[in-house]
């Protein structure tokens, strides 16, 4: 059994990580877009529009990464009524039309169309929040059953957005400075409820214990003796991933300030110099790129700091 | 139905397991591999069976776990830390998460006895269904990419090719200890729920909400010896003179 | 959305099912093998067969992966590189006939002493060793001197069956089951279903084990004894019960020997030994008349305790009274033997308390009139419903054999032997001592070119039957029937190649064996060994055992020091026999024996064994096996199992005798028997009468239906043998009293150890080394999933055991700062090793452990050198010697028992010291990946998926 330092929890997968951190980018510049705060005849807007769709579609394909039967995964929309992943594929797609529709009124005709960007605006949250849901309505992952989960999606998704559109904005899109400031908020808010995530998760009494999981606990204090096969095995490569207390703790802070911190102190620099487009503009990249390694991070440990009950069974 | 059956008989198929009698031999793990692996569905593989890193798909495992007594004795001879060997498999829940997670219906329990399966050819092979359930009766098959769990042998219970007596699971026909028991736990009536009923038939991690219908029967109490060690005296008076006097007195009466 | 997802649920199985008998290990079960499309599909318990009832073990339903293992054998291989290299390349069968011809012909010829044939996990023992006795060597054996002959012999000997095999509890009836030392036990499946019908009628059941695992772990009570001790807890629960008159005293005087008079007159050359009249016949006291009478003289009632004259005017006392006074004695106090066993006072007088009160308080009348074999007329058979049976816990400790010894004493004082509720005979046993053969191997007893003139394996009655030469020096190559081991009814196969090594007694020129790796699991210092296998003459260049004859069906470590190997089916491809002349599937109600037949037929270019020594046999033109012409007198071994007749009328197997099919025991042979064996799903059954069930050492019923079936040609009743004569003769021997007269150097050792009724001493490796210094047991358990070495090649068994950590009690591990996944130096008195432990609480504080037999040779069984198994799996063998430490005349002793020959692989005392962290267990040995015949061995198996739906 491992020692208490040590703990046994999800395995961080690249492509899930590179999927709900991409389109949660996109999915927030798209909402953003979809308000029409930027002028739809600038260069910068008409970019954004095509970032957004870009980063979304790269997130869509990395998320179809890790199936068994990917060819199959048209599968995955018929089962909205009860499965949030299901409902996640199905928004994804409805979002689409919308999100097209008025990239190409952006794009070609150069124009706001209210209700295709209102709709768009509305899916994208809507399938940012059934991300959330996926992982929330695990009761197996205690960390995650919360609401504050697809909150958190939410808002890291809504200051990466803004954070990329205010990008757009003071590049031409017009509203930079409005939208630097309100980047920041977003930000702020964004790790408030992190970080409010993170001390019910470090503060949780375990809802299952190896007492429950085996039912033993009347007789006395139940350890892991034996596994039942000695190597690896599907369930401990998948929620059995082996990690230091102190190293998430390290890692958390990291990400707190590289996707917090620094993009908040940037974006504040960005807005002081709004009087000079090109330079806010490159300090606004600057704050992009560190937000995003930062929720990268947060994304890591999301899993690698999340305990699954079946571990009960496993020692961990 | 990735929903859970609207309408369901009164029927719950499903295993008790003797948690008193379970030696950990591991004869139902394997009994249960290679039924499976030649019926339900795709096989169960194994990779690197002759190298390093040996692993493949099951759907019922033996964990041992060792018990001690909270501020109990711990050393051997004062016998009171124990072993008790843990069968897991599907325990074929009744609210299962594992099939409301489903996105494509893959995952769906059946009405008419609740068991609970996976259409393999529905299956992408997305691991939430894993994820889901707390007890890690589900695993994915690195071969064929779906989800393999107990199927409580549907294949062998309803089986007409199959003598009467073999109509059970492969787990349960083979278990040398007899500590498997196969039935329906929601007849009152049937030898499974009345065994229930007299030890005190347990739910793994209740406080999931999973309602399994699987239940585990608890390690019976024990008698220490210890208790006994007045009973022997009565006829003692102790020399060798003694003795031979009733020994005298016993072959008299023979 | 379409309905329901359909499933089919009526898909036949396979496409036929044939029966015959697992052979995934030694407990012979009964097996539904499903063919389809050519193919195993499914092997399933077969619910009609005695001994599993329908049930199988993990092993049994692994037979599919080993019968497509890669590490089967697949031609015969002649070594090309250096013994060890795994270097061979493969012959024909003629080549390496011829070879084997010619080497053993030579052998004969010159001096047929210089062949060491020796069988391991035989189970045809009747036809190896009745070959060996062909070719005329006196070297023959099979693996019972290394396994667990100390309960075979003190069984026979004392009861006239045993523990092991020819006996089992009355698991219906018996209320107190007492287990001592058993982790899985040839009866692997009867005794899990019996621990299961225990629970059900709610008996108790005591494990007496320094580990809570297994067996243990569902035990009502666990008795965490200290390793070697068995024998004083047992001798102190006798103390209480005498000292309670909780005893069977009507049992004890019709069953057993205590009232025979033994003679007191120390010094003398008889002293010690029995009173006898004339004709031999034990004498008693008669107590009525008080006179001293013959043994069966009508009406007598013999004394039990006293100190009588005897005619001729020497004292005699009845063996009881001695017996009585021993054990009575307050050195078996619970209170004085606590400290040695490390269990508790209190523990052993409530064991007692419940052993007196279920035999006597809770006793089972069964109503079965009966007669015995005195011609008493029994209205019913009385039962003491408590049962007990014991294994290597007790046999493989250099005082095992007395230790055996005093549990059948216990049983035997409470009347619980062959009654309802206990410890139940199984035929052809009880068979008393009487009818077993003397050992064959003295000089007189062999020569060039002709059969060996008996056996080789049995009892000697006294030091006159041992096998030595006139100066007293062994004539066998494993100093079998020795001073050394004077009742080692099963041999030594542990101390052949460190014997024939040394070339001690003399060296040998052919090594042959058969099933059994000793280049690892099953020797005793295996790096040793593995040297003496390698090691040359400089002299001559030549290896110091020139040549090496081998038949295994895998690729194990053991192959690779073969010089011509002979490669084997797997028990699915050949016909077996699980013979009544060996040792037979009978039940305690019911004669059985069992066969094995091809249900699959090779595909490669292997042969059974027995077909093969049966081949070699003719060509050597041995009697029996080829006619007066020189011309092969049976085809294969399926020929002999029908027609060979080893008295006439008796072959291999007593089911479907006779030209009709319709004889049972005797008859004469059957050309259809096999085919009869197989449409009963290849297995014979024949049921014992109700009212010859038991008491069958006393039986008449029972003795007259032994003699029906052709186990004896009369009679053969057994009286227990509580106080055993033949042991009093090796100490008149050892006082110099009485001839023949035991060597300078044997005579302590014997005074000793060979006391005729059951005590308890140190084990020699506790005694010999300096426990401070060594102050920990390490023991070794077998695990179920596992057949000793020949699991690891199995995929599905090899991961549940992949690789063996130590296991170390949690006071241990605090003293010395240890956690999980640390690494340790275990160090004895022979070598170290060094291991990573895991913690544990229910287990013996002084006793460490691990799993037998899963540490492998990189390259052996197909296995990737790199795996688990050879890297981080280790052997507990590196650290036990086949001898103990010099003694201060520089003598070095067989670690093994000193009556029996057993070896004492749980006599080990070690030390640990915390080591660097390591991902390899030490000591690591060179590869023979050259074995491996890596061009089929698959990275993913997906068995079975053709057929997938
Ligand atoms: N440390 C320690 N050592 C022990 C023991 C212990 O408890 N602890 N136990 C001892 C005891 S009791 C025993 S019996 C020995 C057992 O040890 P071994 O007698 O060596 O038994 P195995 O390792 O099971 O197998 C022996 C060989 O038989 C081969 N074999 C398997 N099937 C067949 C077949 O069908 N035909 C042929 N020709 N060969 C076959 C296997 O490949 C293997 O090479 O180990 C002894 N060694
Ligand atoms: N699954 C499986 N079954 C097997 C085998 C196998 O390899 N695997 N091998 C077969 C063979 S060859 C044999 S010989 C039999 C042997 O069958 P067992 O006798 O069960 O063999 P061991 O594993 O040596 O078990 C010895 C037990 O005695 C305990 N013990 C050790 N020292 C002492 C002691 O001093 N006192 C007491 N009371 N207990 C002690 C050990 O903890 C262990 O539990 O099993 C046979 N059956
Ligand atoms: S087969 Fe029976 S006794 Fe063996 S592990 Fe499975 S449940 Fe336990
Ligand atoms: S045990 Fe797990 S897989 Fe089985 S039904 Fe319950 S949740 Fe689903
Ligand atoms: S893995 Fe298969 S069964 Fe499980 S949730 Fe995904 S699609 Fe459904
Ligand atoms: S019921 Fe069938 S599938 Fe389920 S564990 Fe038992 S053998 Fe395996
Ligand atoms: S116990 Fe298991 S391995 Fe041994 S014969 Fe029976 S089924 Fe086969
Ligand atoms: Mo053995």
């Amino acid at each position: 059994m491992l020692d208490g330092a040590k703990h046994l929890t999800m395995h961080p997968a690249f492509s899930i990580i590179v999927f709900t951190t991409l389109s949660g980018l996109g999915y927030g510049l798209a909402a953003i877009l979809g308000l029409g705060v930027l002028d739809p005849s600038a260069l910068a807007t008409k970019l954004a529009y095509l970032g957004a769709l870009v980063l979304i579609g790269a997130g869509l394909m990395s998320s179809t990464l890790h199936l068994g039967n990917p060819q199959r995964a048209w599968r995955a929309l018929s089962q909205w009524r009860s499965s949030w992943l299901s409902r996640e594929g199905v928004m994804a797609l409805l979002t689409f039309v919308p999100l097209l529709w008025s990239a190409w009124a952006t794009v070609v005709e150069s124009r706001y169309i209210p209700s295709a960007g209102l709709l768009g605006t509305a899916g994208a949250a809507l399938t940012v929040y059934c991300t959330g849901m996926i992982y929330a309505s695990l009761r197996s992952v205690q960390a995650w059953h919360t609401p504050l989960t697809p909150l958190c999606f939410l808002l890291f998704g809504l200051s990466g957005g803004l954070i990329l559109a205010s990008l757009a904005g003071t590049a031409g899109g017009g509203n930079g400075l409005w939208l630097t400031l309100s980047a920041v908020a977003a930000t702020l808010v964004a790790w408030i409820a992190k970080t409010a995530w993170r001390r019910r998760m470090l503060t949780l009494r375990p809802l299952s214990t190896p007492e429950t999981a085996t039912g033993l606990g009347s007789i006395g204090k139940v350890r892991l003796f034996e596994r039942p096969h000695i190597n690896e095995n599907y369930l401990t490569r998948e929620m059995g991933f082996v990690i230091a207390r102190k190293h998430a703790a390290k890692l958390g802070r990291i990400s707190f300030l590289a996707g917090g911190v620094l993009p908040v102190l940037l974006l504040l620099a960005a807005a002081a110099f709004s009087a000079f487009p090109v330079a806010s503009a490159a300090i606004i990249a600057c704050a992009t790129l560190l937000h995003y390694a930062g929720i990268f991070l947060e994304r890591w440990l999301f899993f690698a700091e999340a305990r699954h009950a079946v571990m009960n069974y496993y020692g961990g | 139905m990735t929903s859970l059956p609207a309408e369901r008989s009164g029927k719950k198929l499903g295993l008790v397991i003797d948690l008193d009698v379970c030696v950990g031999c591991h004869a139902c793990v394997v009994s249960c591999k290679e039924w499976n692996t030649g019926g339900y569905g795709n096989a169960l593989s194994d990779q690197q069976p002759y190298g390093p890193g040996v692993s493949g798909t099951f759907l019922n495992r033996i964990h041992s776990f060792e018990v001690v007594p909270e501020g109990g004795e711990v050393i051997g001879e004062a016998g009171e830390a124990r072993i008790v060997h843990f069968p897991k498999s599907c325990l074929h829940c009744d609210d299962a998460p594992c099939v409301t997670v489903c996105p494509t219906g893959a995952s769906y329990k059946r009405g008419e006895d609740g068991i609970v399966l996976v259409d393999e050819d529905k299956c992408i092979g997305c691991g939430l269904c894993a994820w889901a359930c707390p007890y890690g009766a589900r695993e994915m098959d690195l071969a064929a990419g779906v989800m393999k769990k107990c199927t409580l042998c549907v294949d062998r219970i309803y089986n007409e090719t199959l003598k009467e007596v073999d109509r059970v699971p492969s787990c349960v026909r083979t278990c040398p200890a007899n500590a498997r028991h196969f039935g329906d736990l929601a007849d009152p009536a049937s030898a499974v729920s009345i065994m229930v009923a007299e030890r005190g038939g347990m739910d793994l991690m209740p406080e999931q909400g999973t309602r399994p219908v699987n239940k585990y029967l608890p390690p019976r109490p024990r008698t220490p010896l210890a208790a006994s060690a007045g009973a022997l005296l009565a006829e003692n008076t102790s020399g060798a003179s003694g003795f031979f006097a009733w020994l005298d007195g016993m072959l008299d009466r023979i | 959305m379409p309905a329901k997802p359909r499933v089919a649920l009526s898909e036949p199985v396979s496409d036929e099912v044939r029966k015959t008998t697992c052979y995934m290990c030694a407990c012979r079960c009964g097996i539904d093998v499903h063919i389809k499309d050519g193919k195993i599909r499914y092997i399933e318990g077969n619910r009609d067969h005695p001994v599993n009832r329908g049930v199988l073990c993990a092993k049994g339903s692994a037979g599919i992966m080993q019968h497509y293992a890669p590490a089967r054998l697949k031609a015969p291989l002649k070594r090309v590189g250096p013994r060890g290299s795994g270097e061979f390349k493969e012959i024909s069968w003629d080549e390496v006939l011829e070879t084997a011809t010619r080497w053993l012909g030579e052998v004969r010829e010159r001096d047929p002493k210089k062949l060491a044939f020796f069988t391991g996990r035989d189970q045809s023992q009747s036809l190896t060793g009745y070959w060996a006795q062909m070719y005329g060597t006196p070297n023959y054996a099979a693996h019972g001197g290394f396994c667990s002959v100390n309960m075979a012999a003190a069984g026979i000997m004392t009861i006239g069956g045993a523990f092991w095999e020819f006996g089992a509890p009355d698991w219906d009836r018996t209320k107190l089951f007492v287990l001592f030392g058993v982790a899985e036990d040839h009866d692997s499946n009867p005794i899990k279903i019996g621990l299961s019908k225990l629970k059900k009628n709610g008996a108790r059941f005591v494990s007496v084990n320094p580990v809570r695992t297994g067996y243990s772990a569902i035990a009502d009570n666990w008795i965490g004894i200290r390793p070697g001790t068995d024998g004083l807890l047992i001798l102190s629960v006798i103390h209480e019960l005498l000292k309670a008159r909780k005893i069977d005293v009507d049992y004890i005087v019709r069953y057993t020997n205590a009232t025979w008079l033994v003679i007191d007159q120390p010094g003398a050359a008889d002293h010690g030994l029995f009173a006898r009249d004339g004709e031999g016949k034990p004498l008693v006291f008669e107590s009525v008349t008080e006179r001293v009478v013959s043994l069966g003289t009508q009406g007598a009632r013999a004394a039990l305790s006293g100190r009588v004259e005897l005619p001729d005017g020497r004292f005699a006392q009845p063996a009881f009274q001695l017996l009585a006074e021993k054990y009575l004695d307050p050195q078996y106090a619970p209170e004085a033997v606590a400290g040695e066993t490390g269990v508790a006072a209190d523990v052993i007088r409530g064991l007692a308390a419940e052993i007196a009160r279920v035999a006597f308080d809770e006793a089972i009348f069964l109503d079965q009139p009966w007669t015995d074999v005195d011609g008493r007329q029994h209205d019913g058979f009385v039962g003491r419903p408590v049962s007990f049976h014991a294994m290597r816990g007790i046999s493989a400790h250099s005082n095992g054999f007395q230790t055996a010894r005093a549990l059948h004493l216990l049983q035997v004082l409470i009347g619980a032997i062959d009654c309802p509720g206990g410890f139940r005979f199984e035929p052809p046993y009880p068979k008393p001592v009487a009818a077993h053969p003397t050992p064959h191997g003295k000089a007189e007893h062999f020569g060039s070119n002709k059969p060996l003139s008996g056996p080789h394996l049995g009892f000697p009655r006294g030091p006159e039957d041992m096998l030595i030469d006139k100066d007293g020096n062994p004539t066998r190559i494993d100093k079998a029937f020795s001073w050394d081991a004077p009742f080692s009814a099963h041999g030594l196969m542990h101390m052949v190649i460190a014997n024939a090594h040394a070339g001690d007694p003399y060296p040998v020129d052919l090594l042959f064996l058969y099933m059994a790796n000793m280049a690892w699991n099953s020797s005793m210092n295996t790096g040793g060994v593995i040297k003496m296998l390698e090691d040359k003459d400089p002299a001559t260049g030549e290896y110091r055992i020139p040549k090496i004859i081998y038949s295994d069906a895998y690729a194990s470590e053991m192959v690779a020091y073969a010089d011509l190997v002979l490669p084997d089916t797997t028990y699915l491809e050949r016909h077996d026999c699980i013979s009544m002349l060996d040792r037979p599937i009978s039940e305690p109600d019911a004669v059985q024996d069992a066969i094995r037949w091809p249900v699959v037929e090779p595909d490669r270019d292997v042969r059974g064994f027995q077909s093969v020594l049966l081949d070699l046999g003719a060509r050597l033109k041995l009697p029996a096996f080829a006619d007066n012409r020189g011309k092969p007198i049976y085809e294969n071994y399926a020929d002999y199992i029908v027609r060979h007749e080893r008295r006439p009328g008796i072959g291999p197997l007593a089911g479907f005798r006779g030209r009709e099919g319709d004889r049972t025991g005797r008859g004469a042979s059957n050309p259809d028997q096999l085919k009869r064996y197989i449409e009963n799903g290849s297995f014979f059954s024949a049921h014992i009468p109700l009212e010859a069930q038991f008491f069958k050492h006393a039986n008449k019923a029972y003795q007259d239906f032994a003699v029906r079936m052709g186990f004896f040609d009369q009679p053969q009743p057994v009286i227990f043998q509580l106080y055993q004569e033949s042991l009093q003769k090796f100490r008149l021997s050892a006082e110099g009293v009485r001839e023949p007269i035991a060597p300078e150097t044997h005579r302590a050792r014997i005074l000793e150890t060979f006391d005729p009724l059951p005590i308890w001493y140190r084990p020699f490796e506790e005694a010999a080394v300096d426990r401070e210094q060594f102050p920990y047991h390490a023991i070794t358990q077998r695990p179920a999933a596992m057949y000793h070495s020949w699991g690891s090649m199995n995929a599905w068994l090899r991961q549940i055991h992949t690789r063996n950590p130590l296991y170390v009690p949690g006071p241990i591990c605090d003293e010395h700062g240890l956690g999980d996944g640390d690494w340790v130096w275990v160090t004895s008195s022979h070598g170290r090793i060094k291991v990573e432990i895991k913690r544990m609480e229910a287990v013996n504080s002084s006793t460490i452990w691990t799993w037998n037999a899963i540490g492998k040779r990189g390259g052996a069984w197909a296995l990737d050198p790199k795996s688990p198994e050879a890297e981080r799996g280790f052997l507990m063998n590196h650290l036990i010697n086949e001898l103990l430490p010099p003694k201060g005349d520089g003598l070095r002793w067989s670690n093994s028992d000193p009556v029996t020959g057993q070896a004492a692989w749980y006599d080990l005392r070690v030390r640990i010291e915390k080591a660097e962290a390591g991902i390899e267990s030490q000591p690591h040995f060179a590869s023979v990946a050259k074995l491996r015949r890596g061009e089929d061995i698959p990275a993913e198996l997906r068995y079975g998926q053709e057929w997938a739906k």
